[in-house]
């Protein structure tokens, strides 16, 4: 596929600002606007530039259908499963505060663990979609 | 207006996706940014591309209605007073005094920081107070990946199954 130079080099520059910004949204997430779910949107939408750019064969150099794909049950099993450490130590279903010593530091870490399961499974969907897609395009 | 009147449906997709857009600048006017961040990566973004995708699939003009627009318009008529007369009993716009704002939120907004260390109270919210609701959306997400996944992939690996099958005899 040939293309045009500058929008392969722009998409090559501003990659790893996107990236970034998705993991700022994630991480920040706690004290700014954004979260688990609009962090995996835009990893997302990171890889479907890459496939839109440089086609599909390098966005799954960077995203493997494989990976993309158990990453879905796997961020509802990183939810479901901070749940469930509540219950086993000794609390109510999706109750963090026993995570840590401190209730307010355990819901902390609750918070960030089921934010890192959304981003998980938010960014493997919108990934997956886009290929299931493209290649039925084929 | 434009989007219902055009037949091409690449210019419905992308004034669609202006939308949107135009949508997250109000939501970020009224002060939603976390909303407003999921109306622009989602609404402008992600379902713009799945939506180019489906047309990379299909035709890309609309065909010519089969059926007459009077039933339709009625049926839209029809909800869009229902809608009007609901919001006709909800409370005046941002007033502090109604229900919603008096029921839970004020705790809300006091302890999240003591209770949780999370000054963001969206997020506070969404993953600790309700996380329950949470959950459901992450399912939720995961159900229609799965799903669109076994229609699209499956079909596919089906018929050239078909194929081998015919080629076979």
């Amino acid at each position: 596929m040939s293309l045009d130079l500058i929008i392969r080099i722009g998409t090559k520059l501003i990659l790893p600002f996107i990236l970034m910004f998705a993991l700022y949204v994630q991480f920040h997430g706690d004290f700014g606007p954004g979260g688990g779910f609009q962090a995996g949107v835009i990893t997302a939408g990171m890889v479907i530039l890459v496939a839109i750019t440089f086609g599909l064969e390098a966005a799954k150099r960077i995203a493997p259908q494989g990976l993309v794909e158990r990453m879905v049950p796997i961020g509802v099993l990183i939810y479901a499963g901070t749940g469930v450490m509540g219950l086993l130590l000794g609390k109510n279903y999706l109750d963090y505060s026993v995570l840590a010593h401190e209730s307010a530091h355990g819901r902390e870490l609750g918070i960030f663990m089921i934010e890192v399961g959304v981003l998980i499974t938010v960014s493997g969907t919108m990934t997956a979609l886009f290929y299931a897609f493209v290649e039925r395009g084929r | 207006m434009a989007i219902v009147r055009q037949r091409s449906l690449f210019g419905v997709v992308i004034l669609a996706g202006i939308y949107s857009f135009l949508i997250a600048s109000v939501l970020i006017v009224l002060d939603a940014v976390d909303v407003a961040m999921t109306e622009a990566s989602v609404g402008a973004g992600v379902s713009t591309v799945v939506l180019l995708a489906t047309l990379h699939l299909t035709k890309t003009s609309e065909s010519a209605p089969m059926h007459g627009n009077l039933l339709p318009l009625f049926v839209v008529i029809v909800v869009a007073t229902a809608l009007v007369w609901g919001t006709l009993s909800l409370p005046p716009f941002g007033t502090p005094e109604s229900v919603i704002q008096r029921h839970v939120v004020p705790r809300y907004l006091a302890k999240t920081i003591t209770e949780t260390n999370v000054p963001n109270v969206v997020t506070s919210v969404l993953a600790d107070y309700r996380g329950y609701d949470t959950l459901g959306e992450t399912t939720v997400i995961f159900t229609a990946g799965i799903g669109v996944m076994l229609l699209l992939r499956g079909w596919r690996r089906k018929s050239n199954n078909d194929d081998h099958a015919g080629a076979s005899k």
